[in-house]
């Protein structure tokens, strides 16, 4: 079960004077169950990217594969696939339709040829999994704050059952508690569901709490592809092409640069504490002896 | 997907074309359109074509853009083509079956083919060498004397730009919701024609809704800036006629009066 992408390139409207390259040999392996973090400055190409994954966009050239089988191959279902890896875009809540939460949620378990009263039933279970309140099912969508009509956007693929789930962006325009809540919410299914999730974003402190692989897009090009800590170590490179490793790593170089030796490689602030009392244990020991 | 759809195809180019005056377009490709039709014979249609042929040169676009908009209208052309060619009455050319193709029916079809394609080229000169924003500033401006009898001209162009200006933020929502409902499993593409109505819905709701959200967004914007019609209202670049533009006038003027004295003197 994975996702592979062989040599693909992505051109927008080829042959125009508004020709872009948004893709250049694109070469990935997605196996099962992994949390993976997609990170890239604005137009570094990982919204194009993500969309190849279920084959909403056809690459100019290159191959796509899922399970071994060329998604762009004539007989492919690709309706089937995009059952299998499900794709949250960015600004999810843009794209709800339905009188109330519920049935807005059922609207992807019933394109997969559910019946009404099977579909509600993944739809309670996706709708409880992302925190949403019972409640809060029958309220018509519109009338919800951005936070709950993200849940609910996220809970209607998160119905289908994806073996894959990809996040665009998930926590765009939301508070820093709503962020927080969201993400803990989908490691949290990462946990019990054991699906792979691949998470995109610009933000380094968002990711590098959750992920254990890391692809750092930067003009089309996969510049970086390793778990946070592989990568934070090129936190000089990052900030040349426009993005930031997050603040501890900062911190932890500044202090080791200072004499206390700590390890810089922590990414998470739980991490770096203790590494830091680690540090001032073993400092004040020698003090003592 | 939608990407494809192009409408007010602005060609970006650094040429004497684009840097003239909207106002000179408008009116040139009006002149351009009433001579094809002055013109009524093929020495006639060499001159046109040779006029467009220079404005092309001169507009530096890429000529394969020119004739992309010919694509869209092909088929009715080859309609008007077969239509004139065979309906025509005249000497007989050659006969199969009941179909008689004509002399006089061959030079209406290859005529009325010549200035279906010159009037679409010559109108994409326009549009391809003005952006929508300057082609609405250029209307405001040939239309101000209508303010005079109370035609809310300003108005108008107002909302011609603003309507020009969503047009491919809608396509660009559109396309997102599309594919976000298509990644949901919707499907747009196959069943009858009240199935596939049916299916925009959970595109046509969003969509209608991110507009009107847009709009509202608008107005609050621009109420905020005090904005208020047309009344003594400046612009930030008011048109203004260099000595190109007057030079162009006499050149547009110039190939008018040689179109009417070809028809005068029926060359």
């Amino acid at each position: 079960m994975s996702i592979k992408l062989e040599n693909v390139m992505y051109t927008y409207s080829p042959g125009t004077a508004y020709e872009i390259h948004a893709l250049k040999n694109i070469n990935l392996d997605i196996p099962d169950g992994q949390f993976i973090g997609i990170i890239g400055h604005t137009g570094s190409g990982k919204s194009t990217l993500i969309q190849h994954f279920n084959a909403l966009v056809k690459p100019t050239s290159g191959t796509i594969t899922y399970n071994g089988d060329d998604v762009w191959a004539d007989k492919y279902d690709r309706r089937a696939l995009r059952s299998e890896v499900g794709l949250v875009f960015q600004y999810p809540e843009h794209q709800l339709f339905e009188n109330d939460v519920l049935s807005d949620v059922c609207f992807g378990p019933m394109n997969q040829g559910l019946s009404r009263a099977e579909a509600e039933k993944e739809a309670r279970r996706a709708l409880l999994q992302v925190g949403f309140k019972e409640e809060n099912f029958s309220k018509s969508p519109f009338e919800l704050s951005g936070g709950q009509k993200k849940r609910v956007a996220i809970a209607g693929v998160l119905a289908m059952n994806p073996k894959i789930l990809i996040l665009d962006e998930p926590t765009a325009g939301l508070d820093p508690k709503g962020r927080d809540d969201i993400l803990d919410q989908i490691a949290e299914l990462h946990k019990m569901r054991g699906i792979t999730i691949i998470l995109v974003s610009h933000s380094m402190e968002d990711v590098a709490k959750y992920v254990d692989r890391l692809i750092v897009m930067n003009h089309g090009e996969v510049a970086y592809d390793n778990t946070p800590k592989e990568v934070f170590k090129h936190y000089e490179e990052l900030e040349k092409i426009g993005l930031a490793a997050p603040q501890i790593t900062y911190i932890m170089h500044a202090l080791k640069d200072n004499g206390l030796p700590v390890d810089a490689d922590a990414t998470t602030v739980a991490e770096a504490a203790e590494s830091i009392l680690k540090a001032l244990k073993e400092k004040g020991g020698q003090k003592h002896a | 997907m939608l990407k494809d759809i192009t409408i007010g195809q602005y060609y970006p180019a650094d040429s004497i074309i684009h840097k003239l005056d909207p106002r000179v377009k408008f009116v040139g490709t009006m002149i351009f359109i009433v001579s094809i039709f002055i013109f009524n014979s093929f020495p006639g249609y060499f001159v046109a074509g040779l006029f467009l042929a220079s404005m092309i040169a001169l507009s530096k676009v890429p000529p394969k853009f020119m004739f992309k908009g010919l694509r869209a209208v092909f088929m009715l052309l080859m309609i008007t083509v077969i239509f004139n060619m065979v309906l025509t009455p005249g000497d007989i050319v050659f006969k199969l079956g009941f179909i008689k193709v004509t002399r006089e029916g061959l030079i209406m079809a290859g005529k009325m083919a010549v200035r279906l394609v010159f009037l679409i080229s010559g109108s994409s000169i326009m549009t391809l060498t003005t952006t929508p924003n300057q082609l609405t500033d250029a209307m405001e401006r040939l239309l101000r004397p209508l303010n005079r009898i109370h035609v809310p001209v300003h108005e108008i162009a107002m909302m011609m730009s603003i309507a020009l200006r969503f047009i491919p933020i809608l396509m660009e929502e559109t396309d997102k919701i599309m594919k976000a409902q298509i990644a949901r499993g919707a499907d747009f593409e196959s069943g009858n024609i009240i199935q596939r109505t049916k299916n925009m819905i959970p595109l046509l709701v969003p969509l209608f809704i991110s507009a009107f959200r847009r709009a509202n967004d608008l107005a609050l914007a621009m109420e905020a800036r005090c904005y208020h019609g047309g009344e003594n209202r400046t612009q930030m670049k008011p048109l203004k006629y260099e000595r190109k533009d007057y030079m162009a006038y006499l050149i547009l003027i110039a190939y008018l009066a040689a179109a009417i004295l070809f028809r005068v003197f029926k060359l």
